[in-house]
């Protein structure tokens, strides 16, 4: 990550005006400064801290078993906590993220079953379904000027609708039957669901895929030029257009990217428990929300990383874990993670303001 | 400022005396710690060392079922020198990730729920791997055994929904509504097909959205206004049974309530005989034989059932036995 926080739109306030000597973009920023004003710093000090609290008042978090499960936990987030981060820097929201994954897990399981086909057949169906779908949820947006939120919210409701009406309709029952007597269900499970042994402790794939995901969607967004359209539309859309970005082509992008994370998050579900319920999901697009913005997206759009939502996610796992290994009541966990989101908004709040005010 | 702060004055002062003057002398926090008091003196009754049990279930946030079923496992672990953890989630992914965090923990039991087996399969195998016994409780009897699980403690849903068909038929019902308050419950599913196996009359299934009381009663509402032939109401929690009596006087109709499990108010609406009959599936004995169970098999190699799940339930309850049951579902425990 060697990204120069310049890069991102940046609202100018207006009492800014001072004489500007030099050209500023050739201007000399401090290392420190550099740090002070990249977007997860509040999350990577919150995660810190959140980490020392439970590894002094959990024993056995330190063990490596321990610290596996927190970070599947947190990729089981996470992976879909980086595209909704792309599309919230994008400036838009997406409702249906959470039932979305319950349905790609749904189509590729009942398509896979029902047509006696190899497994791989569903997964394949299942990402064009899905990205159909994210497809539908950009055109709307884009064709109607509705808010995203209340597209989104039409979809999320749809989905849900969707995912127990067909489900009943086909399987007659409300979860899905089982694949794992079905070919090519070994290899799909090798690749969406297995656990690897690295010195004898085991972790699971969906780690590397959370990484893989924030690696690409760094580089998009860092070094090439869909990254600025990101940034730009979402920072003012109509300047944006002014300037020959595709707003539109930019923002089905974006909800397809999080189509695709749906996608792997729901092959996961299908392939770690070979049968679905069909009535899950519902409040999970909230939480990937809240892990993009403890990682320093803001909810107007235009400023964010996935470094960030990867952060923020990894917040989230250690709380909902943590919890539990230091043994306190669980009743609590909900004013914990509503009291950790206004501290880091906070904190990132107060850091920008201070980073934009020593420019 | 000074105004308002004698009107707060005024105010606090006002409130504080009304308390002192109204003190009741039936009922209320004082009542309640009296009969706490009167309760177990908590002290264990065995001498064996201090072990550690987690107990995961399928709950959402704030259940009433799942409370007493805590208080039982609390009430056994307290006994048998137990430290006893308890945690939840309605996400299936989340729970197998909790029963991960037990296995990693080197608890030295887990009682775990099967609602969503398939999804727990993998997670319990590791439990049973790492040398930890299992016992299940509530949900997945048909698993429990292949999963490897020591015993299952439960009620079975589709006996239990048999029984309810039969006190229908008892009634001379003819046509009885069944409200499912959670889309997706396999558990549900099977009561209302028991009821549908046993019933002479018809079973129509409506879904209802249990997060939303209001919903709830509107949804129930409707269908009795829609359908005057309905003659009995069949709810699958006790907090449901109350909101479908509400419907029922608000719709006009004369369908007799009737629900699955207990809570204070079910048995004050059996006793005055605003429910028909609830069925309970005694969640206490579900949290104290778990814990109970676990513990004898630690100290003794017992395993209770001979491979076959342990039935706590149905249990049919009626107007004659409400009054009894009264005072037990008070303090949490029925």
């Amino acid at each position: 990550m060697s990204a120069t926080g310049e890069r991102t739109a940046e609202e100018r306030t207006p009492d800014e005006g001072a004489v500007k000597t030099a050209d500023e973009r050739l201007l000399q920023t401090s290392p420190l400064r550099k740090l002070l004003s990249r977007p997860e710093l509040g999350s990577v000090v919150g995660a810190l801290a959140v980490f020392a609290v439970f590894a002094f008042a959990a024993d056995g978090f330190l063990h490596t078993a321990s610290l596996s499960t927190v970070l599947y936990a947190s990729s089981t987030i996470g992976i879909m906590a980086v595209p909704v981060a792309l599309l919230m820097i994008g400036g838009e929201f997406d409702l249906s993220a959470g039932v979305l994954v319950t349905s790609s897990a749904l189509v590729s399981s009942m398509f896979s079953y029902q047509m006696t086909a190899n497994t791989w057949v569903g997964v394949g169906v299942s990402l064009l379904v899905t990205l159909a779908i994210g497809a539908f949820n950009g055109f709307m947006l884009t064709r109607t000027k509705l808010p995203s939120f209340i597209i989104t919210l039409g979809t999320f409701l749809m989905l849900t609708g969707m995912n127990l009406g067909f489900t009943k309709l086909i399987d007659g029952t409300v979860s899905t039957k089982t694949i794992a007597d079905m070919e090519g269900f070994p290899s799909a499970r090798a690749v969406f669901a297995s656990t690897l042994t690295v010195g004898g402790v085991d972790f699971k794939v969906t780690i590397l895929w959370w990484l893989g995901l924030v690696a690409l969607a760094s580089w998009i967004l860092l070094r090439t030029r869909a990254g600025n359209w990101i940034f730009a539309v979402g920072g003012n859309q109509d300047a944006a257009r002014a300037v020959g970005v595709p707003v539109a082509k930019t923002k089905i992008g974006l909800y397809m990217g999080v189509a695709f994370g749906a996608w792997i998050s729901g092959q996961h579900l299908l392939f770690s428990f070979d049968a679905v319920q069909s009535g899950e999901g519902v409040g999970n697009e909230l939480i990937y929300i809240i892990a993009a913005v403890i990682g320093g997206c803001l909810i107007t759009g235009g400023y964010g990383s996935a470094v960030g939502s990867a952060v923020g996610a990894l917040l989230f796992g250690l709380t909902s874990k943590g919890i539990v290994f230091a043994e306190w009541n669980p009743d609590w966990f909900k004013f914990f993670l509503g009291a950790m989101l206004l501290l880091a908004t906070l904190l990132n709040h107060w850091v920008r303001k201070r980073a934009e005010a020593t420019k | 400022m000074a105004r308002f702060r004698t009107w707060v004055g005024i105010a606090v002062a006002g409130a504080l005396s009304v308390t002192l003057a109204g003190c009741s002398s039936t009922g209320g926090k004082r009542a309640e710690d009296a009969r706490k008091a009167a309760a177990a003196q908590g002290r264990a009754a065995v001498n064996t060392p201090r072990w550690t049990f987690a107990m995961i279930t399928h709950s959402g946030d704030g259940d009433t079922f799942w409370d007493i079923v805590q208080s039982g496992a609390k009430q056994a672990a307290v006994k048998d020198n137990i430290n006893f953890l308890y945690s939840h989630d309605d996400e299936a992914q989340q729970q197998a990730q909790l029963v991960d965090a037990a296995v990693d923990k080197k608890v030295d039991g887990i009682i775990v729920t099967l609602a969503k087996p398939d999804a727990l399969k993998a997670a319990v195998a590791r439990a049973e791997k790492a040398g930890i016994p299992v016992i299940t409780v509530n949900s997945g009897s048909e698993q429990s055994k292949a999963f490897g699980a020591l015993t299952h403690i439960g009620q079975d849903e589709t006996i239990a929904g048999e029984a309810v068909g039969d006190e229908l038929n008892k009634r001379g019902k003819k046509k009885a509504l069944c409200v499912l308050h959670e889309q997706g419950n396999v558990g549900h599913e099977q009561r209302c097909d028991g009821v549908t196996k046993t019933f002479h009359g018809t079973v129509q299934k409506l879904y209802v959205n249990g997060t939303n009381m209001p919903d709830v009663q509107s949804a129930i509402e409707a269908k009795l206004q829609a359908d005057k032939s309905v003659d009995a109401v069949v709810t699958l929690g006790a907090p449901y049974a109350d909101t479908a009596v509400k419907a029922k006087s608000d719709a006009g109709s004369k369908a007799e309530v009737d629900t699955f499990d207990l809570n204070a108010k079910v048995a004050a609406e059996l006793k005055d005989g605003t429910l028909g009959f609830a069925v309970d599936q005694q969640p206490y004995l579900q949290g104290y034989e778990a814990v109970d169970l676990l513990w004898a098999y630690k100290y003794n190699g017992d395993v209770l059932g001979g491979g076959q799940p342990v039935l706590t339930g149905p249990q049919i309850i009626t107007k004659d036995q409400a009054a009894a049951l009264a005072e037990y579902t008070e303090r949490g425990t029925r």
